[in-house]
């Protein structure tokens, strides 16, 4: 029954999306028409089926029904609770399901609260949000349906994999979907303002937070996702330019992008045609993500479809999405009025260096992406990794990231040099001491000596806009703005001290023998099987003394798995102020002769945590700048309100 | 700076945007030719082998009876083989799971002087599900060594 409820939710939710999208069009057709003032109620309730219908997903597979084949296919009755519920986008169809959902809950959420825009572009804006998920309802409908019933009913689920099993997985997806999906907010205001011609500061400054929300998630789950990679797949690495990594980090160059210069036409009312590309282009990025990822022309854990049917499906979505915007686009930008001029030296053109990088930046990271699907359609296999993505986008990031030292030191409109010049001393000689130090110390690594040197000056010079402030009166968007601009610095200065720094040991011990690994001496104590809920493991005992110190325990495990069959290296970490010792225990290297030798993988990664600790304050930086403009919206509000009701009281 | 209208102060901004954007579609694609990872199968190997230390990537099947562990405990010998020709691997580390003789593998990493793959990464089938995407295109490859053993 709680599928058929969850399906018939679906439906209803489809249903009014299309009554959304139609008196929508009908009510910016006929001035005064009745129906504009249903657009948003019906917004409101389309979302709640939405989110209806998740809950009955999230039901099914919490009581683990058999009869509904999705559970049957991802789940299994003896795992973990949290896992059950996680099990239910850990696949294509639930995945889907998810991505409606926070698209209807960001419709509704923006029906119900904003109303600083002009009631046609706000009913243009909930329009095209209609027209948007309704693709994607027809594709849960017609092409994955998450509900469908399984005749005979299965003695048991086929489990889920090993690898998705990890606490990480429970909030990954979630973060990133919020993130993504935020951004047809943003794709949606572009459109609205392109069918209704309104963009200006007013429009920029309502897509504003929206497309902050959207960033911040964007931003975590990127983090959270690359932490979960790091310590999960036990290779080591953080960062593998992996398709569906470049998936996620597309829509946030884009949406990086967008929101610089969302605040130069909020500000200075300049950079109106631009932004309202960049507001198509990053959902976009979302939705070719999407594509990559779940059309099942990449293989990896991510790619949970390979129904050639779903990538057509998907293929015709984002053909009939990005290319009906953009030539709603380029039918429009000629006739959006040219906006306010700026000199070459102003905050202004700062921000412009910063779009252009991040558009190159983006446009490599896409091509690299693409470029494999491309030769394959040739016949010609090709993989692109590390060699191609990591000098190509320093290209476009060392540059921006130079300009990042003055640009908010600038005034808008017009400044001179002359005025920054302490600052931008103070800056070249952090980076040229950054220099000298990292040459000395990781001699021939050029782009980690680039890191090293640019790190501390970003990082100086991001805290220089609190130069001459009383900190108290400081407002919470320049905090904001501070605190992410530091955290670029936090990370950067993390990779690339990895980079610099790492060393690894690969080693086969006896147990009892030990082995260096940077400052650190590792014993192998012992080899014991453990047991989980659904696996069991040989779990390896260390014994890591770091520089002469007593030593710390830590257990590295080979699991096996047993629905469904599968071995995985569950990594043990060691984390120390200074970095992290990260340990994987391998096969017996000698086929059980010759006393038993252990393979082990060693890596002794200094500073490796500031990665991850500089994506989070690039998170609490958006937060930050969020909560500030909330909350100077909030009083504008409520001085306007009081305004209308001392007028009202006036008689007049 | 006054001096120049604001049509042409939006003409410069365009085509700035427009030859950034150029620029690094020319850069990608040309360090695309030059840095991309082409696949090979064992036979494509020996007729047209890449140059001495290029990144490739080379799929074929385990072939039975040749993997061989070096002495320090964590160095692999074998060959990969797809029924046409040979060639002998060396791989440093932990192997996956599924890496096992007569099933298929893919090895990332580049020809020495020597003729020998040595590998960086090994991919093996996952899992029943997840089968890196050269390796579907094997089976036949496999059934082709199978009969010759």
């Amino acid at each position: 029954m709680i599928a058929e409820a969850g399906l018939a939710a679906l439906w209803l939710a489809a249903a009014l999306a299309l009554l959304q999208f139609g008196s929508g069009v009908a009510a910016l057709r006929g001035e005064g028409s009745p129906l504009a003032a249903l657009v948003r109620p019906v917004a409101v309730v389309q979302g709640a089926l939405a989110l209806l219908a998740f809950a009955a997903l999230l039901l099914v597979f919490a009581q683990t029904d058999l009869s509904v084949k999705l559970v049957a296919l991802n789940s299994h009755s003896a795992k973990p609770m949290m896992y059950k519920i996680a099990g239910a986008w850990g696949n294509h169809e639930g995945s889907m399901l998810l991505w409606v959902t926070v698209m209807g809950l960001a419709g509704s959420f923006v029906a119900l609260v904003e109303r600083r825009l002009p009631e046609r572009t706000m009913i243009a804006t909930l329009l095209g949000q209609a027209f948007v998920s309704l693709g994607f309802y027809a594709f849960l409908l017609f092409a994955s349906n998450p509900f469908e019933r399984l005749n005979p009913v299965p003695p048991e689920g086929q489990g889920l994999n090993p690898l998705l099993q990890d606490p990480g997985l429970a909030f990954h997806p979630p973060t990133l979907y919020l993130g993504y999906v935020g951004l047809s907010i943003a794709f949606s205001f572009a459109v609205g303002a392109l069918i209704t011609r309104e963009v200006g500061p007013a429009f920029a400054r309502a897509m504003r937070p929206w497309v902050l929300g959207a960033w911040i998630f964007l931003t975590l789950g990127i983090t959270a996702g690359s932490y979960w990679a790091y310590y999960e797949l036990g290779w080591g690495g953080w960062w593998f330019w992996d398709p569906v990594e470049n998936a996620s980090l597309m829509p946030w160059l884009a949406a990086t992008a967008l929101l610089h210069s969302c605040s130069v036409l909020a500000a200075r009312n300049a950079l109106r045609a631009w932004t309202v590309m960049l507001g198509v282009v990053a959902f976009s990025m979302s939705m070719v993500g999407t594509f990559l990822v779940r059309s099942g022309i990449l293989t990896s854990v991510h790619a949970f479809a390979v129904d050639p049917k779903r990538g057509t499906f998907i293929l015709a979505l984002l053909a009939i999405y990005i290319g009906g915007a953009l030539t709603l686009f380029a039918f429009r930008a000629a006739t959006v009025t040219e906006g306010e001029r700026f000199a070459v030296t102003s905050r202004e053109s700062a921000l412009v260096f910063n779009n252009v990088m991040l558009t190159g930046t983006l446009g490599i990271v896409l091509m690299g992406t693409l470029y494999p699907l491309v030769t394959e359609a040739f016949g010609e296999r090709v993989s692109v990794g590390p060699p191609y993505f990591n000098p190509m986008s320093a290209v476009f990031v060392v540059p921006m990231l130079l300009v990042l030292t003055v640009g908010p030191l600038l005034r808008w409109r017009r400044d001179q040099l002359a005025r920054v010049r302490l600052p931008m001393l103070i800056a070249a000689g952090v980076a040229l001491t950054g220099l000298a130090v990292a040459i000395s110390l990781a001699p021939g690594k050029v782009l980690p000596i680039i890191g090293l040197a640019l790190a501390p000056a970003v990082a100086v010079a991001s805290l220089l806009p609190l130069r001459g402030r009383k900190l108290r009166q400081v407002k919470l968007p320049l905090w904001g703005m501070v605190i992410a601009h530091f955290g670029i610095a936090v990370a950067l200065l993390g990779m690339a001290a990895e980079g610099a720094f790492t060393t690894e040991r690969l080693v086969a011990l006896r147990v009892g023998e030990s082995t260096p690994v940077g400052p650190w001496q590792i014993r192998l104590a012992r080899i014991e099987p453990v047991a989980g809920p659904n696996w069991t493991a040989l779990e390896a005992t260390l014994e890591a003394s770091y520089a002469g110190a007593a030593p710390i325990v830590t257990h590295p495990q080979a699991r096996m798995f047993w629905a469904p069959v599968q071995n995985t290296a569950e990594s043990a970490l060691l984390t120390r102020w200074n970095g992290q010792l990260y340990t994987v225990l391998g096969d017996k290297a000698d086929g059980g002769a010759n006393g038993g030798r252990w393979q082990l993988r060693l890596w002794w990664k200094p500073l490796v945590t500031l990665i991850w600790i500089g994506g989070a304050l690039i998170a609490l930086g958006g937060l930050l700048a969020l909560l500030g403009r909330v909350a100077s919206d909030l009083r504008r509000l409520v001085a306007s309100d009081k305004i209308a009701f001392r007028r009202q009281r006036q008689g007049r | 700076m006054t001096a120049i209208k604001a049509k042409h102060q939006r003409l410069i901004l365009a085509l700035i945007a427009l030859a950034a954007i150029l620029a690094a579609g020319a850069l990608a694609a040309w360090a695309l030719r030059s840095q991309a990872s082409y696949f090979y199968l064992p036979a494509d190997l020996k007729a047209n082998p890449p140059e001495v230390g290029r990144a490739v990537r080379l799929g074929g099947m385990v072939k039975a009876g040749s993997v061989a562990r070096a002495a320090d405990g964590v160095t692999v010998q074998f060959v990969v083989d797809d029924g046409k020709a040979e060639v002998p691997v060396r791989f440093k580390g932990i192997v996956p799971d599924l890496f096992k003789e007569g099933s298929g593998v893919v090895a990332e990493g580049r020809l020495d002087a020597g003729g020998q793959f040595v590998a960086d990464n090994l991919l093996a089938k996952h899992d029943e599900k997840y089968v890196p995407r050269e390796m579907k295109d094997m089976t036949a490859a496999r059934a082709a060594v199978r009969d010759t053993q």
